[in-house]
C-alpha cells in the first residue's frame, strides 16, 4: 500500500477499501523500520498523525464531502511552523520550539484533511544542497545510504523515496525542492513566487522562497499544489490571482504543438555526462509526444550563481536576526550579570552552524555601508537581467527546460569543505528564483556511468504554473511506458518490509 | 560660570533641525491586527507577527498610510507615487525581529513646509520651517531597566520588555536644517512642534500626547560663528516630552554649546537626554561613527503606490488649517495681535476654546488660563495641561464671579483649591467656607473698627483727603478676611466719613 501513488492512496480511501488510521499507520510503521537508516525525519508526530487520520475516518463516515487528498499522509519539512509541534529549521537556535500557531500551507494541509506525520529534516534554515548543515546530522539517500539526498530538503525528499511519505512539502530558495527531487528520482514543484502563502515558513531569503509540493508522481504534486496554493492576506507578496488549473493539466499531460526552450546555457560543460543523455533522451521523448524543440539563449545566467550568492545572504543576515535567544528558542550564557547583549552573542555563536554563520557574515558586508551599492545593489540589476532573459525566452517557447543538476547524488561528505563546489550544484535551479517563475524536477531516469536518479528541469512563466505540468505527465507518461515500472523500483530494498 | 543667553547669541548663529516621531491613532498596529491601546496589561497586546516569531510576516496597515498622506498633504508635501519600505537593522531587546521596518531612500512624502508665526521684538515674525520628508515605520517595545539607581541599563539588576507599543505605526517628520532664527531659536522650535501639534490633532490621526510619547521630538543644535558658512557639530536630544521643554532644551544646548565653544573645546555627535527637572541634558549614545543600519528594501512588503484620485479624495477632506482656526477665533473673541500670540506662546488656545464654547466669556477665560493658572504652573514647573483643573471649573468659577457669589479675589483662592486637589469649585467654596461677605452690618462694624483704630487717617478722609482711604479699605478688606466687596466697603467707608457724593 505504501508504494501506491496519493491518488492510488486517495481513491482506495474514497472506495472504503481502507482507513486513513490504517494507511497513516502503515507509514508510521515503515518510517520505524527504514528511517534510523534515512534520517528523513526529525520529529514524527505519531499521536497527532492517528488522531488527525482518525478524524478524516469520522468525516467519510458520516459521508461528508471531502478533498481529494483527504486522508493521506505528508511528510512536512522543518521550516514551516505547525502549532504545537517542534520546528527546528534544522538548528539547535529553535530547539524545543512549539509555535503557537498555523503556518497558512499548514492550515490549507488540515483544512484539505492532510495527514501530517512529522517534520522533515533539512540543511540548518534551508541553507544548504545535502542536508549535511542539518544541526541534527545529515539525511540518507535512498539510492545509496553514503550518498547525499539533495538539500535543503533532503529529509521530504528522502521520505518520499523510501516510501515513507506519499506526499511531502518543500520549500525553495535556489533549488531546495527541485534539486533532492532529482537526486532522489521523486517529483518536486517550485510554485510562481506569490503561488503559495510564505506565511508561517520561516524566512531563509524572503524575495527568493517560495513553499511547494513534493511527490513520487507529477499528478500528486499537482493535488498537493493545489492543496495548498491561493492567496493570503497574511502575506503581502502573495499574488491575489486564480490558482494555476494544474491538476487538470497533469491529467492531460498535453504537449501537442507546444513549444520546448531548451536553455542553450543550462547544459554542456560542467554537466555529468549520465546527466546529459537522458536529458536529450527526454527531449526525444518530447518531441515524439508532439512538442517542438527549440533552442534559447539566456546570456544573463552566468550570472546568476553569483548574484544569488549576494541577494539570498544578505536577506538572510537580516531575517537570521530576530534569533536573539530574547523571546524563544535556545537561551547560552543567560547567568547573574550577564548583558543582553553577551547572550545575544553567546546564543547566537553556539545556535548557528557553520554555513549559517557563513551567509549571515556574506549578507552583513554586502549590505554595509560603501559596498551596498557593489553587491546587493548589483545583484539586483542582475536579477532584473535575468528576469529580461527568461521574458525573451518565454517569447521564444511556452516551457523551458534544462537538467535540473549539474551532477547526480554526490558522496556524504565530498564537499562539505568546499562551499563553492557545493553552491555550483543549484546552478540550473537558482534562476528560476531570480525570476520568481514556476520550476519542476521531475525524474528522466538512472546514468549510466553510476546508476543514480537523473532531474528533467520544467520552467514556466509567471502564474502559468500548468504549462510545466502539462510537459511534467507528458514525459513522465512517456518514460513509464519506456521503463515499463516506476524509476523507484529500481532503487535498493530498504531495511523494512516492502 | 554660566553663560547668559544673551552672550551665546551676540557670537553665534544656531542652527536647528528637528525630527518628530508620531504614533498614529490607528485601531491596529502598523502591520499586524493588534490593538494600539495605550495602558494594556504588557504583552497582552502581541502576536506572532509583532513579537517576530519565526515565519510570521508583516501585512500593511492601510489606515496607516491614508494617515500619512493626509499628514504630507496638511505638510504641504508632495506624496510620491512610488515608495517603498526599508529594513533598518540593529540589534535591540526591544525591537522583536532586530530591525525596523521604515522607510529610506523612498520616503512617501517629501518636500513640504510649516509656517510658524511668534512673537519678536518687533512684533509677530512668520518663519517657514521647510519639510525634508515624512515617512511611516513602526515603533519598538519598551524595556523597562529593574535595579539599580538611575532606571537606566547600566547598574539595572534586571530588564523586563513589554511588546504591547511593538509595531504601533509611528510617522516621523523631519525637517530641513533652519537657520536664520537667530535668538528666537527656541522659540520657532517650540512653535514649530506646536503647530505640527496642533495639525496632527486637526487631522485626527494621532492623540498627539507629548507625556505619553504619542508625539516625540528630538530637537538637533549646532552653532555657528555669526557670518559662517559651514555648520557646527550638532547634538541630537531625545526625550522632549513637552513643548516647554522644546524650547528649554534647545536654549539649553545652545548654551551648553556656545560654553564648550569658548573654552576651545569642540561640540561631540552624540544624542542628548533631556532632564525635565534639571532643564539640562545628559550623554547619551555618540554618533561619532555612524551606525551602519544596512538598509536594504523590505523584501515581505510590496512598494506603496497611491492611485492619485485617492490622493486628492484625502485632500479634499482636510480640515481648517491650524493657522486659520486661530485668526477665526481671534476675530471671533476680539482679542489684540499681543495677547493672541500670548495665548499661542502659553499653549492655552485649545484650553480657552474649550472654556468659552461652555459659556465663559472669551475675555475671562483668557484671563484666567493666562494669568493666575499659568503663574501657578509656573510656579510648580509644570505643563498647564499637567494641573488638575479643567475648562468646566474654570468656566464654573467664571459663572459663580458674574453671579456676584466670588470676587475676583475670592476666585483665585478657589483656583488654587481646585489645583491643590480639593475638588470642583463648589466643593472648594465649601470647604473653605469662601464667601462675599454681603452684610452691611458686618461691615459698618468692621469699619467702626478700622476708624477707630487709625483715628488720623480716618479724620484725613474726612477733611476731604480721599486717597487715604486707601489704606482704610484695605484694612477692613483684612478684617474682613478678603470676604468682602471692596466696591462696598468703599461705598460704606466714604459714607460714614462723611464723603458720599
Amino acid at each position: 500500500m505504501i508504494r501506491n501513488s496519493a491518488s492510488e492512496m486517495a481513491a482506495k480511501l474514497a472506495a472504503g477499501e481502507t482507513t486513513s488510521v490504517a494507511l497513516t499507520q502503515a507509514h508510521l510503521d515503515r518510517i520505524t523500520a527504514v528511517d534510523a537508516d534515512i534520517h528523513a525525519f526529525l520529529y514524527v508526530d505519531t499521536e497527532g498523525a492517528l488522531a488527525q487520520a482518525a478524524a478524516v475516518d469520522a468525516k467519510r463516515a458520516k459521508g461528508e464531502k471531502l478533498s481529494p487528498l483527504a486522508g493521506v499522509p505528508l511528510a512536512l519539512k522543518d521550516v514551516m511552523a505547525q502549532k504545537g509541534v517542534p520546528t527546528t529549521c534544522g538548528s539547535k537556535i529553535l530547539e524545543g520550539w512549539r509555535p503557537p500557531y498555523d503556518s497558512t500551507v499548514v492550515a490549507n494541509l488540515k483544512k484539505n484533511d492532510v495527514v501530517i506525520l512529522g517534520k522533515t529534516n533539512m540543511d540548518e534554515f534551508a541553507m544548504g544542497s545535502s542536508t549535511e548543515n542539518s544541526a541534527y546530522g545529515p539525511t540518507h539517500n535512498p539510492w545509496d545510504l553514503t550518498r547525499i539526498p539533495g538539500g535543503s530538503g533532503g529529509g521530504s525528499s528522502a521520505a518520499l523515496a523510501a516510501f515513507e511519505a506519499p506526499l511531502a512539502i518543500g520549500t525553495d530558495t535556489g533549488g531546495s525542492i527541485r534539486q533532492p527531487a532529482a537526486v532522489t528520482g521523486t517529483v518536486g514543484v517550485k510554485p510562481t513566487y506569490g503561488g503559495v502563502s510564505r506565511f508561517g515558513l520561516v524566512a531563509f531569503s524572503s524575495s527568493l522562497d517560495q513553499a511547494g509540493p513534493c511527490a513520487r508522481t507529477v499528478l500528486d504534486t499537482a493535488l498537493l499544489h493545489e492543496a495548498i496554493a491561493g492567496h493570503d492576506p497574511k502575506d503581502a507578496t502573495s499574488i491575489n490571482a486564480p490558482v494555476p488549473q494544474v491538476v487538470a493539466a497533469a491529467k492531460s499531460g498535453d504537449v501537442k504543438g507546444m513549444k520546448i526552450g531548451v536553455v542553450k546555457e543550462l547544459n554542456g560543460d560542467g554537466y555529468q555526462p549520465g546527466v546529459r543523455a537522458r536529458f536529450e533522451e527526454s527531449l526525444e521523448l518530447l518531441a515524439k509526444a508532439g512538442a517542438e524543440i527549440v533552442e534559447v539563449s539566456a546570456p544573463n545566467f552566468e550570472y546568476a550563481l553569483a548574484a544569488y550568492y549576494l541577494i539570498a545572504p544578505s536577506e538572510c543576515s537580516s531575517n537570521l536576526a530576530r534569533f536573539d535567544a530574547m523571546r524563544y528558542g535556545l537561551r547560552v550564557g543567560d547567568v547573574d550579570g550577564a548583558s543582553a547583549e553577551s547572550v545575544m552573542n553567546l546564543t547566537r555563536e553556539v545556535g548557528f552552524g557553520k554555513e549559517v554563520k557563513r551567509r549571515i557574515i556574506l549578507g552583513t558586508y554586502a549590505l554595509s555601508s560603501g559596498y551596498y551599492d557593489a553587491y546587493y545593489g548589483s545583484a539586483q540589476k542582475v536579477r532584473t537581467l535575468i528576469t529580461q532573459d527568461f521574458t525573451k525566452a518565454f517569447e521564444k517557447a511556452d516551457v523551458l527546460v534544462s537538467p535540473t543538476c549539474p551532477t547526480t547524488a554526490f558522496k556524504i561528505g565530498e564537499k562539505a569543505n568546499d562551499p563553492l563546489a557545493m553552491y555550483l550544484n543549484d546552478i540550473a535551479t537558482i534562476p528560476v528564483n531570480m525570476a520568481g517563475i514556476g520550476g519542476m524536477s521531475l525524474p528522466s531516469g538512472l546514468a549510466d556511468e553510476d546508476g543514480l536518479p537523473v532531474g528533467f528541469q520544467i520552467m514556466s512563466p509567471v502564474m502559468k504554473d500548468e504549462r510545466m505540468y502539462s510537459v511534467g505527465a507528458a514525459l513522465e507518461a512517456a518514460l513509464l511506458s519506456k521503463w515499463g515500472a516506476p524509476l523507484l523500483d529500481k532503487a535498493p530494498v530498504l531495511g523494512g518490509a516492502r | 560660570m554660566t553663560l547668559s543667553y544673551d552672550d551665546v547669541i551676540a557670537k553665534y548663529e544656531p542652527v536647528l533641525g528637528l525630527e518628530v516621531h508620531v504614533e498614529l491613532n490607528t485601531n491596529s498596529k502598523m502591520f499586524c491586527g493588534c490593538s494600539t491601546v495605550f495602558g494594556a496589561e504588557p504583552n497582552t497586546q502581541t502576536c506572532p507577527v509583532c513579537l517576530a516569531l519565526p515565519g510570521a510576516l508583516p501585512v500593511v496597515n492601510e489606515k496607516a498610510i491614508e494617515s500619512t498622506i493626509k499628514i504630507g498633504l496638511a505638510l504641504n508635501c508632495s506624496i510620491a507615487p512610488f515608495s517603498r519600505f526599508a529594513r533598518k537593522n540593529y540589534f535591540y531587546p526591544d525591537m522583536p525581529k532586530n530591525f525596523q521596518i521604515s522607510q529610506y531612500d523612498e520616503p512617501i512624502c517629501v518636500d513640504g513646509y510649516v509656517d510658524v508665526e511668534i512673537e519678536t521684538d518687533e512684533g509677530p515674525k512668520t518663519f517657514r520651517v521647510e519639510v525634508e520628508r515624512v515617512h511611516m515605520e513602526e515603533d519598538t517595545g519598551k524595556s523597562l531597566h529593574v535595579g539599580g539607581a538611575t532606571g537606566r541599563i547600566h547598574g539595572a539588576e534586571y530588564s523586563l520588555l513589554d511588546y504591547n507599543r511593538a509595531g504601533i505605526p509611528l510617522v516621523e517628520i523631519v525637517t530641513k536644517i533652519v537657520p536664520g532664527t537667530g535668538k528666537y531659536a527656541p522659540e520657532v522650535a517650540k512653535a514649530y512642534v506646536a503647530e505640527l501639534r496642533d495639525i496632527l490633532r486637526a487631522l485626527g490621526v494621532s492623540d498627539v500626547k507629548m507625556e505619553q510619547g504619542s508625539l516625540r521630538c528630538d530637537a538637533n543644535v549646532s552653532l555657528r560663528l555669526i557670518g559662517a558658512e559651514k555648520l557646527g557639530t550638532r547634538s541630537e536630544t531625545k526625550n522632549v516630552n513637552s513643548l516647554r521643554s522644546v524650547e528649554r532644551a534647545v536654549r539649553g544646548e545652545m548654551i551648553r554649546h556656545a560654553e564648550l565653544l569658548n573654552a576651545g573645546g569642540r561640540v561631540v555627535q552624540e544624542t542628548r537626554h533631556f532632564q525635565e527637572d534639571t532643564g539640562l541634558t545628559r550623554s547619551g549614545r555618540s554618533k561619532e561613527q555612524a551606525e551602519d543600519y544596512r538598509y536594504f528594501p523590505e523584501p515581505d512588503l510590496v512598494p506603496v503606490a497611491p492611485d492619485a484620485a485617492w490622493i486628492e479624495e484625502l485632500r479634499a477632506t482636510l480640515p481648517e488649517r491650524p493657522s486659520i482656526r486661530r485668526k477665526r477665533l481671534q476675530e471671533a473673541w476680539a482679542v489684540p495681535d499681543k495677547e493672541m500670540a500670548a495665548m499661542i506662546n502659553a499653549d492655552v488656545l485649545d484650553i480657552v476654546e474649550a472654556t468659552v464654547l461652555l459659556g465663559s466669556d472669551p475675555t475671562k477665560a483668557r484671563s484666567w488660563w493666562l494669568g493666575e493658572i499659568s503663574r501657578i504652573a509656573n510656579d510648580k514647573n509644570v505643563a498647564i495641561a499637567d494641573l488638575t483643573i479643567t475648562p468646566q471649573d474654570v468656566a464654573e468659577i467664571v459663572a459663580l464671579v458674574n453671579a456676584g457669589e466670588l470676587t475676583d479675589k475670592l476666585a483665585r483662592q478657589v483656583v488654587e483649591g481646585v489645583i491643590a486637589g480639593e475638588g470642583k469649585p463648589s466643593e472648594v467654596v465649601a470647604k473653605r467656607g469662601i464667601k462675599v461677605v454681603n452684610d452691611d452690618g458686618a461691615l459698618m462694624a468692621a469699619i467702626e473698627k478700622v476708624c477707630a483704630e487709625q483715628a488720623e487717617t480716618a479724620e484725613k478722609v474726612r477733611n476731604g483727603h480721599l486717597p487715604a482711604a486707601g489704606a482704610l479699605i484695605g484694612a477692613v478688606m483684612k478684617e474682613t478676611k478678603g470676604q468682602a466687596d471692596a466696591a462696598r466697603v468703599r461705598e460704606l467707608l466714604l459714607g460714614h466719613l462723611g464723603q458720599a457724593n
